[in-house]
């Protein structure tokens, strides 16, 4: 009876039972800064004072490992993979594995792959698990999407045309797959003034603010305690705070 | 370990198969190992055995590849292999991290499907 089943994806939402909270954050277009949203507010939250994980789920260019500093860090074999705190972050990635190869993947890997990682690592107990969305509307997105049915998406977007067109696109299809939307923020305010938030108003989804183009970020690179005192990381504590009944992300906003 | 958790997700898996198929008890659970994911099959075994009464069959499936770029049919064998131990410990918990380490042993391409002999899968479920 019922041949060549994939034991994995039946073990997944236990793995993820212990996390109150999913926050994936998205855009759809890569260089718009999904990495630096997801980390950041992984590192604002923590230092807020909640139990806070990290998933970068770009699993062929990751890079939220860059942002945070990571070292010589691994994850420790305890009933799976425990990932280990990186700047005070719960953080995973295909990294620690990777180094500085590159593992060139087609679709169906990626499925497996993704499926692997949500399968063997266990989050423990979290507060919220901010998962880097991989770029683009295909398969890695979709399988993501269909494997994190708790997740909330938080869509990064900015005022140029060329991102207006994708993001535009990008909602659409989280509004049809029937996704819960927290809302969408600007990163590095550009292009036409007002075309973020007027785009989330067409699509009925609450804005929650726009971040500054912040010429200290990339200096702070690497080095969690100057990223959280950066105007990046401020304005994010005061915008990232969606109003879903769930609670708020951010303590003491 | 990491076996613990795939034979958890063995475990539950079989178990909602048999609920899909209305059966209350499972009594045996075929399970294919593949081999490029180098999970020893007796220790394996063992492992799911600790979470259930059924009886365990572990198959060892070979791992095949296919070269997309000069279209050799090869295994794991044909290969110098992943390497170090971090290269098969990567491939151990994320299989798919075959492409950053193994070559295709003719033309050396990356870009290569791994036809066979994955990682864990559920096989043939027997209950009442």
């Amino acid at each position: 009876m019922t041949d060549g089943v994939d034991p994995r994806r039946a073990i997944i939402p236990r793995r993820l039972s212990g996390v109150k909270r999913v926050i994936a954050v998205t855009g759809g277009k890569g260089g718009i800064g999904k990495s630096v949203v997801s980390s950041m507010l992984a590192l604002v939250a923590a230092r807020s004072g909640k139990r806070v994980g990290l998933l970068d789920l770009d699993l062929t260019s990751p890079t939220d490992h860059v942002i945070l500093g990571l070292g010589d860090q691994f994850p420790t074999e305890e009933f799976g993979l425990e990932p280990p705190k990186v700047g005070g972050v719960h953080f995973m990635s295909v990294q620690y594995f990777l180094r500085e190869r590159a593992a060139p993947l087609r679709g169906q890997e990626v499925t497996d792959a993704l499926v692997e990682i949500l399968a063997v690592t266990n989050w423990g107990e979290l507060d919220l698990l901010v998962v880097d969305m991989p770029p683009g509307l295909g398969d890695a997105t979709l399988d993501a999407v269909a494997l994190l049915p708790r997740a909330e998406f938080l869509v990064v977007a900015n005022g140029s045309a060329i991102v207006l067109e994708t993001v535009r696109r990008m909602l659409r299809l989280l509004i049809e797959l029937r996704s819960p939307l927290v809302g969408v923020v600007e990163n590095m305010e550009r292009g036409a003034p007002g075309a973020v938030p007027e785009l989330a108003r067409v699509s009925g989804v609450a804005f929650l603010g726009s971040l500054p183009a912040d010429e200290t970020l990339e200096g702070a690179f690497g080095a969690p305690d100057r990223l959280v005192a950066t105007p990046f990381a401020r304005a994010l504590a005061r915008i990232a705070v969606p109003s879903a009944d769930a609670g708020e992300l951010l303590s003491g906003q | 370990m990491h076996e613990l958790a795939l034979a958890e997700a063995v475990v539950a898996a079989a178990l909602e198969t048999a609920k899909k198929n209305g059966l209350t008890k499972v009594t045996r659970i075929e399970v294919r190992v593949g081999e490029l994911q180098q999970i020893e099959p007796e220790a394996f075994r063992f492992a799911i055995s600790e979470m259930t009464e059924a009886v365990i069959d572990v198959q060892a499936d070979p791992a095949r590849f296919l070269c997309r770029r000069c279209g050799l049919d090869y295994g794991l064998a044909d290969t110098p292999g992943p390497g170090d131990h971090d290269a098969s410990e990567a491939i151990h918990f994320i299989p798919e991290l075959a492409h950053a380490f193994l070559r295709c042993p003719a033309c050396e391409s990356p870009d290569f499907t791994v036809t066979g002999g994955r990682g864990v899968t559920l096989g043939a479920i027997e209950g009442d």
